[in-house]
């Protein structure tokens, strides 16, 4: 193997990426399909996204998503930055090797279990299902991950410039908000983006922690899958895909901006 | 471990590093806001809810209040404690069909993990070995599909595997076979299911290790005249074993307990004991012994959940150094 990237190496990707992106490429096509038949190509149309805003149940459920998302990666950003923090500045006190654990093993845990272990809690405290329950259900298993993300930002941040500031007599608070959070911002926001994609995702946790008035988006997708593949469903995928892929690409954007300005800093930096 | 906590007294007792520097009093009550707050969220939200399935599993059945009735307060809740019952638990034993939900999703996982780590393997191989400049968008192009909902993934399948499919409709048409493949509602298709959620967490951990690892030495072994393939088993996959076992971790573990693509891609024999876990909830209303299957389901993967934790305790203490 002296070539450095092999044809079987490409071959490789090419194959996996295909794997990966056709059913997706496929879903959107079937979504603009003038036929009822979903497999079936009978013209353009679009006709089911007409029909999809026709849908009151729908666009009240994508309401219900939005606004748990919104609320629930918000708490969960806070929350998980926190425990990123903990976890990579205090690496002695009591109790840390549960709160590792409780940190690292909801990333795995299957979502049956989560789900019903939250419901059982809020029968329990007498907690009515409904949105507050299902927020509070997203905020735990979503900071989480949050924290996995935040705390690979903190392992590698540099210590020194934070002990300078302290140094020259700033107190912790202050040098957390003037030093530290600007160093680990986009950490902070591919954490909270990926805490909302998980919240908007999730059909498990939330069938289990919801109440009769509070139906989000995956629970109604897959009460109609239930019944069979309609291009109705594909229509409202496909804005499903399009709002997390416009989310992600102009985040890209932002981080590769943000890149090439602290480039260019450190060279003028260092000319001066 | 007792010797060095002997200083802390409590959870919110800490030594940070920087605390040598000698602040404020509101430093230090920040301080311990950082670990107090998720640690109790976390103790509330995760911990204590494992606690309340545990009681439930041991009350009888005929205690549980149907669903949607929110009457359930500490009162009940002390009063039950006195009449715990392990008859879910024995419910189980008796019914032959718990045992083999759980045997049949353990099989199921461990033989779509396997699939997983074949297939993503060479596209984690192909990765770390790209030219530099175009690893990144590499590297996003695995992530995205992630980024997109779980279950719009796995419904994407069954407009390609049922029998007037997609797929039997490429095959028909180019003669390559000429009765339609029955692939959705079998094992086959909760495998391809599994497989394609699932590829992402394989091939990133299996990605950041190939990535680390010093060509030089293939180059090496195949100038002392190894053969390609005796230098990739000698050589290149000892030295990815991290990103084996996470994957293999990341991947079996919550394909034991799955539900959307048992349910969506899987036949009404297909056993998996998520599915049954669900159906004894929504279905059959019998908390209790949902209850029970949960506990056992965490007992059987509480060695595998505790091992990948210990595993990413270790990459983090190897990322700080």
């Amino acid at each position: 193997m002296s070539g450095k990237w092999s044809r079987f190496n490409i071959v490789s990707i090419v194959l996996g990426f295909a794997f990966l992106y056709l059913p997706i490429v496929i879903l959107v096509l079937f979504s603009f399909n003038a036929s009822k038949l979903v497999t079936v190509w009978g013209g353009f149309s679009i006709k089911w996204y007409y029909s999809l805003f026709q849908n009151q149940g729908l666009i009240d459920a994508a309401w219900v998503t939005l606004r748990v998302g919104f609320i629930s990666a918000t708490a969960a950003t806070v929350l998980g930055t926190l425990a990123a923090l903990a976890l990579t500045r205090y690496t002695r006190f009591r109790g840390r090797v549960l709160f590792s654990g409780m940190v690292f093993a909801p990333l795995v845990m299957p979502e049956v279990i989560t789900g019903l272990s939250l419901l059982l809690l809020f029968v329990a405290i007498g907690l009515d299902r409904g949105f507050l329950t299902v927020t509070l259900a997203h905020i735990t298993f979503s900071m989480c991950f949050v924290a996995v993300v935040v705390q690979s930002r903190l392992l590698t941040f540099d210590r020194s410039i934070e002990e300078a500031a302290m140094d020259l007599g700033a107190t912790p608070v202050r040098t957390f908000f003037q030093i530290t959070l600007p160093v680990i911002l986009p950490a902070i926001v591919s954490g909270w983006m990926l805490a909302f994609t998980l919240s908007l995702d999730d059909l498990v946790i939330a069938s289990f922690t919801s109440g009769p008035g509070a139906t989000t988006l995956p629970m109604k997708i897959y009460s109609q899958v239930r019944l069979g593949v309609t291009p109705e469903i594909n229509a409202a995928c496909t804005l499903l895909i399009a709002l997390v892929a416009i989310g992600v690409i102009a985040a890209s954007i932002v981080n590769k901006r943000r890149e090439v300005q602290r480039l260019r800093d450190e060279q003028a930096a260092q000319r001066t | 471990m007792a010797e060095t906590t002997a200083n802390t007294a409590s959870v919110g007792s800490v030594q940070s590093e920087t605390s040598g520097m000698g602040r404020s009093i509101l430093g230090a009550i920040t301080n311990r806001l950082v670990i107090i707050v998720p640690y109790l969220w976390l103790l509330f939200f995760f911990l204590v809810p494992f606690a309340i399935v545990f009681k439930i599993s041991l009350s009888q059945t005929a205690i549980s209040m149907p669903p949607y009735t929110p009457v359930f307060g500490f009162d009940n809740f002390l009063e039950s404690v006195r009449d715990l019952s392990f008859d879910n638990y024995v419910w189980l034993t008796e019914d032959a069909l718990y045992f083999r939900a759980y045997v049949s999703s353990l099989f199921i996982a461990a033989v779509s993990t396997l699939l997983t780590l074949l297939v993503g393997y060479p596209i984690a191989y192909g990765m770390a070995r790209a030219p530099t400049a175009i690893r990144p968008t590499l590297l996003m192009l695995v992530i995205l599909p992630f980024w997109t909902s779980f279950l719009i993934r796995v419904y994407a399948w069954i407009g390609i595997l049922k029998p007037e499919g997609l797929l039997n409709q490429v095959l028909l048409a180019t003669g390559i076979i000429d009765q339609p493949l029955i692939i959705l509602n079998t094992n086959i298709a909760i495998f391809i299911g599994i497989v394609y959620s699932y590829l992402p967490f394989m091939v990133l951990p299996l990605y950041s290790a190939l990535e680390k690892m010093d060509y030089s030495l293939i180059e090496a072994a195949q100038d002392l005249g190894c053969r390609p393939i005796a230098a990739f088993w000698k050589i290149t996959f000892p030295l990815s074993l991290s990103g084996v076992v996470a994957g293999c971790l990341l991947v079996f573990i919550p394909a034991v307990g799955e539900f959307v693509i048992p349910d969506l891609l899987g036949g009404s024999q297909t056993l998996m004991i998520g599915k049954t876990l669900w159906s004894e909830f929504f279905n059959n209303r019998d908390w209790p012994v949902a209850s029970a299957v949960a506990v056992i389901l965490l007992l059987i993967l509480v060695v595998p959940i505790m091992f990948f934790q210990s595993a990413q305790a270790r990459a983090q203490e190897q990322g700080r150094t």
